[in-house]
């Protein structure tokens, strides 16, 4: 049921995503499911992900909403176990990738995983990459790991690679230190490391936060021409709900460790069903609007050290009854692919039973 | 309309008087090298920037990293020599104003920082931070302090009893908060706001620029907001600039900027703002610009924008455009702004 994944079908009848990326089957290629994650640290135990359970499909381009401390991080480095362990502790939950459970198998096993069917774009390109490596000998690092290719093909590899992301003088910056590129070529260096064993998953942490406003539009532009020629899947962690707007075909909202709502992009800003999806669109000022007034999320978001009993939410929520302080709202469907953990009903403005 | 002066005074009787002239304002930081810290170079940070900042507006001066945009602020406050050039306060000279009288009129002058984690001291209560100022600059007692500090906190919505507590006792938000009590504890008329928002969360910027809006409103402030996120200077800003590598390329009643963009810079920046919309977004065009920022140690010669610009001529390498008023106070550097 392609169409219930994305609520959206192509009128040719080919199922895309609402920005246009060819959906291939609506096999999940990842599947979690009740994921918790938290650190033991001198102050306390700090409950950062709390349980959250989501699938993510073939060529799907899954973006991740979230303020700092949501979790959207620490939830998606717990699916590959790359949070600082000790303190961090994956402590429940499955993920399911190509029939195995990433969190029961071993290291090495594990290990052929991270970088191989499972890329990464990291925030800061600057610190995720090795400034005593050249650019060629990083994104050789990984094929030689992963792949059974020669050198000579590793190189060409590398420079195909590079050319791909749309590096001008690929060649020379083979041989280049990640010190003498600017921060969008390093960008664009860090993407061609993700791709360079072609996985089937990628997981991009940020990708576009540290960078320059033309530069960010830049970095789009190709991840939107690589997402049309190669259909990876990817999940996208933002806290900008302008970034995944135009790239995203379907939106997880978090808040708190849990995902509050999820839904369709276009679903998601039309007919967002959540208050704290509703409150941060209504915060985020627009390029295209004169000065209206900004509406604002009063409060702060709740302390980490004790895990939710009730809705995380309640604190700030204009329209919390008796109900939120007392129980934790589950993900329910509220119309085709679209979840959120909310006692209210929006439609008829009615308590959900 | 390219006669300056006509241009400035139409506007100064439209918005009320000038509280802030900056002319042709440098800051020019040396590169030293070898054993005898000989200069190499500069890197020019600010390359003679002019603009005013009329009473009771915001000035929105917006910008890419590097761009100059917090120099230019810090310049002007005098936390930063300026190289050459003005900055003329209610017809002082700020450049060349003596230490003693700079003094007094930082009374009049304030900022607010970027990092609310940086900017205030984690060894002081926050009562000793907002109260630093009154200490120094005013002849308060202790009592009269007191009462000044808790209605501070009040005003920018804080709770007057948590005064005797730490900065890292509080978050990013509250703790802007705090730095916001601080910049206005003295009564000032003018306040830079160095990327105010910039460190915090979506949610929490809206009530941090919230409360700038009321403030001014309530305190008659005027502001010179520097900020790189164009959205949101949309929304608070009256008048925007825009800069690049050090220079000004265009200046104008907001939405007239937004709107009516006539820099080729401008108009990319605006292209380049991802919009939270799906809908939109599907069917954007977008101008992409090639390439990075030029090292403003190195800059171009002619037009500062000439090596990314989509339209630059051979005009544009040679020759510096100069910065004019096209009317109506839309100013702008660029060789075929009267064409676009």
């Amino acid at each position: 049921m392609p169409d219930l994944i994305t609520g959206y079908r192509a009128p040719n009848g080919r199922t895309r995503g609402p920005n246009g990326h060819l959906l291939i089957g609506g096999k999940p290629v990842l599947e979690v499911d009740g994921l918790k994650t938290q650190f033991n640290t001198q102050d306390g135990t700090v409950h950062a992900v709390n349980g959250i359970s989501f699938d993510l499909h073939e060529g799907e381009f899954l973006g991740v909403v979230g303020e700092s401390g949501s979790g959207k991080s620490v939830s998606m480095m717990s699916l590959l176990k790359l949070i600082p362990m000790p303190p961090g502790e994956v402590v429940d939950g499955t993920v399911t990738f190509d029939e195995k459970d990433l969190l029961q198998i071993d290291v090495d096993t594990l290990r052929k995983v991270r970088g191989g069917e499972v890329g990464f774009i990291f925030q800061d390109p600057m610190t995720s990459l090795n400034p005593v490596l050249t650019i060629g000998n990083q994104i050789t690092e990984s094929l030689d790991l992963h792949t059974k290719l020669s050198k000579k093909e590793m190189n060409t590899r590398a420079l195909e690679l590079l050319e791909l992301v749309g590096l001008p003088d690929a060649k020379q910056r083979l041989k280049s230190y990640p010190h003498e590129l600017s921060g969008g070529m390093r960008q664009r260096v860090m993407i061609a490391m993700a791709l360079a064993c072609e996985p089937k998953v990628i997981i991009a942490d940020e990708p576009t936060t540290a960078l320059d406003v033309t530069i960010q539009a830049q970095i789009i532009e190709i991840v939107r021409d690589l997402r049309a020629k190669l259909g990876t899947a990817l999940i996208w962690i933002t806290h900008d709900l302008g970034v995944v707007a135009g790239l995203a075909d379907r939106v997880l909202v978090m808040y708190a460790g849990r995902i509050v709502e999820e839904a369709p992009v276009r679903e998601l800003y039309a007919n967002p069903q959540h208050p704290y999806t509703q409150g941060l669109l209504a915060s985020v000022p627009r390029l295209d609007q004169k000065g209206q007034a900004l509406s604002s999320i009063e409060g702060q978001p709740p302390s980490m050290y004790s895990a939710p009993t009730s809705c995380s939410f309640a604190p700030r929520c204009p329209h919390a009854f008796e109900r939120c302080w007392n129980e934790l709202p589950e993900q329910r469907v509220r119309f085709p692919g679209h979840k959120s953990a909310c006692f209210l009903d929006f439609e008829n403005g009615e308590p959900i039973k | 309309m390219t006669d300056i002066a006509a241009g400035s005074t139409a506007t100064a009787a439209r918005k009320g008087e000038a509280i802030l002239t900056v002319t042709d304002l440098k800051k020019h930081f040396p590169i030293m090298k070898g054993v005898f810290r000989k200069q190499v170079g500069a890197v020019r940070a600010v390359d003679g920037v002019t603009f005013d900042v009329y009473r009771g507006e915001t000035l929105g001066l917006v910008g890419e990293s590097g761009s100059g945009k917090s120099t230019t602020g810090r310049v002007i406050l005098q936390l930063d020599k300026a190289t050459s050039g003005s900055a003329n306060y209610e017809g002082e000279e700020l450049t060349t104003v003596s230490g003693n009288r700079m003094r007094e009129l930082r009374k009049e002058m304030q900022m607010i920082f970027q990092d609310p984690h940086a900017s205030l001291n984690p060894r002081m209560t926050v009562a000793s931070i907002i109260g630093e100022p009154l200490v120094e600059n005013s002849t308060m007692n202790k009592e009269d302090r007191r009462k000044r500090i808790d209605e501070l906190l009040s005003l920018v919505g804080l709770d007057p009893t948590h005064a005797n507590r730490y900065p890292h006792e509080f978050s990013g938000g509250q703790r802007q908060r705090i730095g916001i009590a601080r910049a206005i504890a003295l009564n000032p008329k003018f306040i830079v706001c160095d990327e105010p928002i910039a460190a915090l969360d979506v949610s929490i910027q809206a009530q941090v620029v919230n409360l700038l809006k009321d403030l001014q409103e309530e305190l008659e402030l005027t502001y010179l907001f520097i900020s790189h996120d164009l959205s949101m200077v949309r929304h608070i800003a009256d008048r925007v600039a825009v800069m690049y590598l050090g220079n000004l390329v265009e200046l104008a009643q907001v939405d007239e900027l937004y709107d009516n963009p006539r820099h080729p810079y401008t108009q990319a920046l605006n292209s380049a703002v991802p919009l939270p919309d799906p809908v939109l977004e599907a069917t954007r065009q977008r101008v992409i610009l090639e390439g990075d920022i030029p090292s403003p140690a190195n800059p171009p010669p002619g037009c500062v924008f000439s090596t990314r610009c989509p339209i630059s001529t051979e005009k544009c390498s040679a020759e510096v455009p100069v910065w004019r008023d096209l009317g109506d106070n839309h100013w702008v550097s660029c060789h075929f702004a009267e064409m676009t």
